[in-house]
């Protein structure tokens, strides 16, 4: 197994011992022996991830737009330097592959991140393209640093204009004599930066945020803790949520990205890319599937486990299997599945995200899901709702920003 | 022509906030009326000094009921717990007792104390647990009245009954043995170790003007294990943004269903009409009318100062002078300029971000009272100090910290009288100092502000009669159908169509919302308007 460049400071940090495998690499799952602690320095001040087992790619050169415009199904020559693109692509059957970000760096360099190795994929496309691909998954490491807190310690830490940096933007910095880049993105739908650097100077990185986030209340975070926040903020995650579609072994297994509610990422009139005609006749015809969120009724979740004597026992720990939902409550009609989800503790709500039927998604209306209780399946309804439970503000805020636009 | 209201509600506490959204929920027309500028009562954040915001009293939230959390949408309203992962001892040896959310490192913490109390912890907790159902089922609904035979009451009394019967005989007769032993006493049932017990028995003294070997206290204990019933509300933490965070989600919730909230709105007295409340009268002699009103005040306040002797009977106004207030706290919110460092245990790490207990025997916290029984603040008292600003760097500048410490005993009733409080502030601050030095020496040095809250200031500023937090002592004879009053203990009062919701009715005090509920739903199954 391959250690990422934080590794030192990792190992030395992670007091419990939790890891776990992420694309080839030791990853931490919480640092201590629960991620609570973790969970609210995401939502309250700032948690530090190390996400450099993402794939990474850098494309470069005259065509580099026309090029992942090609791929992708967002059309990349409208993306404007300095901007991040969120999007997944697709296969010719319009069935998705992988989801990751784009970011143009400059007129004709892009950075592209995938959860899925993608260089094999990207290759296919470029004759004809005058366009340089490089895998840099192994050069480029990235630290997640998400939580209110993030800007301020960024802000210490780098020289770039940190107010000005906007949602989805990203920008060029340097620390200490060597340089950084920047991006307004992450996994937690809360205010926070994905930041990437050489591997030569990670740790250098690492050491800057830690101590400059001191008096930011900064912790280092494991997945454990991103899980539920990714849930809260309704992002899905591939192998979880949905399957990479050419490394699905049936055609069930795979997903459009209109049914996994990421249509808005769909550009579809335009030059032609890959899935555009399939998308096209799923666009007119309607999908069979939609990703929707689970408001799993509480009052009904106490009254199963007070019938036993007991306080409702969830797990803090998100989860992520299939359990059937249902249209009655007595679970005749199986309408679809959820596939992962976890108790809010910001929320207080126990929620879901759920691969329904299209006919059955009314937002507001119930549904039952199957729930466990002293060894007897049960149902407990839930109200559907979209999927994104948790949207603060200060996401998207850009308070020190001069001008209108904030 | 004065425009009326269904109910005009005295006191924007969170209590009041709470009945007063429940109140607007159910379509009736609300209006609150604070006195001080800022909502919150007890339960206030304010920035004392630029930068450092303080719950100014009430620190911790413990008990919020979660269904008040869900049928409010408090959470969508700011309603935001950072919970307390710890609860640290440090002791002047240099040793020290950290006792964790992970039971595993609690035991091994404590075996270094008593090998034995290490491993009965855990059983403790279960019986603590298991017997806390019966305190959440008195928590949650008004408290019947055993002289009653109303329905309702017979109702109450069985269903409390039938927990009783489900908690089985031996822990039957283990609650009669919390109901009415000492803290201590109770404790000894279980326990050896004096380091162990001397923090776990404080939570039976809290805000109140008695000792941890004084009879009646072991009850309160049970408090601490309700938390834990409510399963993953993890209720034990730090409201973000201080206290007052609780008491604004509580407002902007009632405000979203319709009521009508004021600040610096200072009501003089309820306005009575043929013996009965029909609005109030504001310190600026307006008038405002309404069919009826709630009182978040204490019931001292309630009944001598908004109601007024003339307008009660005698008896009722010789009970209420008998209420016992008797406020035994103190609290001093410190702006720091660094993290402070215990020697037992330096550094800014997880130890410091739960509680903190300045409580290293049980003599030690009996002598403390000692010094109070005969009218003085405790030299060493008890204390219990908070960081928030470790897990929330939304209230302190970056690097800064506040920390807040509930200091006991400070008697309202000194020997030189309650009003020379004032005089004696400074020498009650500096005994908490003193007292913290023992363990951070340096504190001191990195004091920037101190606010010191004698009793005295608590009355003045919050309105709390003799400085008592939970508006009355939460003593047996002042709970369930005696609380505040027996007859009058349903949130109604001597006087028809005057109602309270604060933390003087059922079921008492802690930030825990159930009056302000009760009372609401109280006045509305009854269909009073």
């Amino acid at each position: 197994m391959q250690k990422t460049p934080f590794f030192p400071r990792m190992m030395s940090l992670c007091e419990s011992m939790h890891w776990k495998e992420w694309a080839g690499y030791h990853a931490v799952s919480s640092y201590q022996f629960y991620h609570d602690q973790e969970y609210f320095a995401f939502r309250n001040s700032a948690g530090l991830l190390d996400v450099t087992p993402l794939f990474k790619y850098r494309v470069e050169g005259p065509d580099a737009a026309d090029y992942l415009s090609h791929i992708m199904v967002r059309n990349i020559r409208k993306l404007k330097v300095g901007r991040v693109a969120y999007l997944c692509w697709c296969d010719d059957d319009g069935k998705v592959i992988d989801d990751g970000t784009v970011m143009r760096r400059s007129e004709t360099s892009f950075f592209v991140t995938s959860a899925d190795p993608s260089y094999a994929w990207f290759s296919r496309f470029r004759r004809g393209y005058d366009v340089e691909l490089e895998d840099v998954s192994d050069k480029v490491a990235g630290l997640a640093l998400q939580g209110p807190t993030s800007r301020d310690i960024l802000r210490q830490t780098c020289d770039a204009d940190m107010d000005q940096l906007k949602f989805f933007q990203t920008v060029s910095a340097n620390v200490d004599g060597y340089s950084i880049w920047i991006s307004r993105t992450g996994y937690t739908g809360d205010l926070g930066y994905e930041i990437w650097v050489e591997n030569a100077h990670a740790l250098k990185l690492w050491d800057a945020l830690m101590a400059n986030g001191r008096n930011y209340a900064i912790r280092p975070a494991g997945l454990d803790a991103l899980d539920v926040t990714r849930v809260e903020a309704g992002l899905i995650l591939k192998n979880v949520d949905y399957y990479n579609s050419l490394h699905a072994l049936i055609e069930d297994r795979k997903s459009s990205p209109y049914e996994l509610s990421l249509g808005w990422t769909v550009h579809l009139n335009r030059a032609p890319f890959n899935g555009q005609q399939a998308l096209k006749a799923e666009k007119a015809s309607g999908s069979q599937w939609t990703i929707a969120g689970l408001d799993i009724d509480w009052p009904e979740t106490e009254a199963l486990y007070a019938k036993h004597g007991l306080p409702p026992e969830i797990s803090t720990m998100a989860w992520r299997k299939s359990i059937p939902i249902y249209f009655d409550r007595d679970g005749a009609q199986q309408i679809g599945y959820a596939t992962s989800g976890t108790w809010s503790p910001i929320l207080k709500k126990n929620i879901a995200l759920a691969t329904l039927q299209t006919d059955y998604v009314d937002l507001g209306s119930e549904v039952y899901i199957e729930m466990t209780v002293e060894h007897k399946r049960q149902t407990v309804a839930a109200i559907l709702h979209k999927p994104q439970f948790y949207d603060p503000e200060r996401k998207k805020s850009n308070p020190g920003l001069v001008g209108n636009d904030k | 022509m004065t425009k009326k209201y269904d109910a005009i509600i005295i006191g924007g506490g969170h209590n009041g906030l709470i009945c007063a959204a429940y109140l607007a929920k159910a379509g009736r027309k609300v209006l609150v009326l604070e006195k001080r500028h800022v909502l919150g009562g007890a339960a206030v954040s304010e920035e004392l000094y630029p930068g450092f915001t303080f719950s100014v009293a009430s620190y911790v939230v413990s008990l919020f009921r979660p269904h008040i959390i869900r049928e409010l949408n408090l959470a969508q309203h700011g309603y935001e717990i950072i919970p307390m992962d710890c609860s640290f001892l440090p002791l002047p040896n240099g040793d020290s007792l950290a006792r964790w959310a992970d039971p595993n490192r609690s035991r091994m913490e404590i075996s270094r104390f008593s090998k034995k109390d290490a491993e009965t912890y855990p059983e403790f907790s279960r019986i603590m647990t298991l017997m806390g159902k019966f305190a959440k089922e008195i928590i949650d609904h008004p408290a019947p009245d055993i002289a009653s035979m109303k329905l309702k009451d017979l109702q109450g009394l069985l269903r409390m009954s039938r927990v009783f019967k489900d908690l089985g005989p031996d822990l039957f007769h283990l609650n009669l043995k919390l109901l009415t032993l000492s803290a201590t006493d109770f404790l000894d049932l279980w326990f050896e170790s004096e380091t162990l017990k001397a923090p776990m028995s404080v939570s039976g003294i809290i805000g109140t003007f008695q000792g941890v070997r004084s009879p009646g206290t072991a009850y309160v204990l049970l408090h601490h294990y309700m938390g834990e019933l409510d399963g993953a509300f993890r209720s034990w933490g730090f409201s973000k943004g201080g206290t007052g965070g609780v008491s604004m989600a509580c407002a902007r919730a009632a405000e979203s269903f319709g009521a009508e909230i004021r600040t610096s709105a200072s009501v003089a007295s309820v306005k009575i009409k043929n013996n009965r409340a029909c609005g109030v009268v504001l310190e600026n002699g307006d008038e405002l009318d309404a069919k009826l009103v709630v009182s978040n005040l204490d019931p001292r306040r309630t009944y001598l100062n908004l109601v007024g002797e003339d307008h009660l009977d005698g008896d009722i106004v010789k009970e209420i002078k008998r209420y016992k207030l008797r406020g035994s706290s103190g609290k001093v919110n410190l702006a720091l300029d660094r993290v402070p460092e215990f020697t037992c245990c330096p550094g800014d790490g997880d130890h410091i971000r739960g509680d903190i207990a300045i409580a290293p025997g049980i003599d030690y916290l009996e002598k403390a009272f000692d010094e109070a029984k005969y009218g003085a603040f405790s030299r060493r008292p008890y204390i219990n100090a908070v960081i928030p600003s470790l897990s929330d760097p939304s209230i302190a500048p970056p690097g800064k910290h506040v920390m807040s410490c509930f200091v006991q005993y400070a008697p309202y009733h000194i020997s030189e009288g309650a009003e020379n409080w004032p005089e004696q502030r400074a020498a009650f601050g500096e005994a908490v100092i003193d007292t913290l030095e023992e363990y951070v020496p340096n504190i001191r040095d990195i004091i920037l502000h101190k606010q010191v809250l004698t009793p005295w200031d608590l009355e003045q500023q919050m309105g709390l009669s003799e400085g008592n937090i939970f508006h009355g002592e939460l003593s047996l004879e002042q709970l369930l159908f005696q609380r505040p009053l027996a007859g009058y203990s349903k949130y109604e009062t001597a006087l028809p169509n005057l109602w309270m919701c604060g933390s003087g009715t059922h079921p008492g005090g802690g930030i825990m919302g159930a009056g302000g509920e009760l009372a609401a739903k109280t006045i509305l199954n009854r269909r009073e308007i």
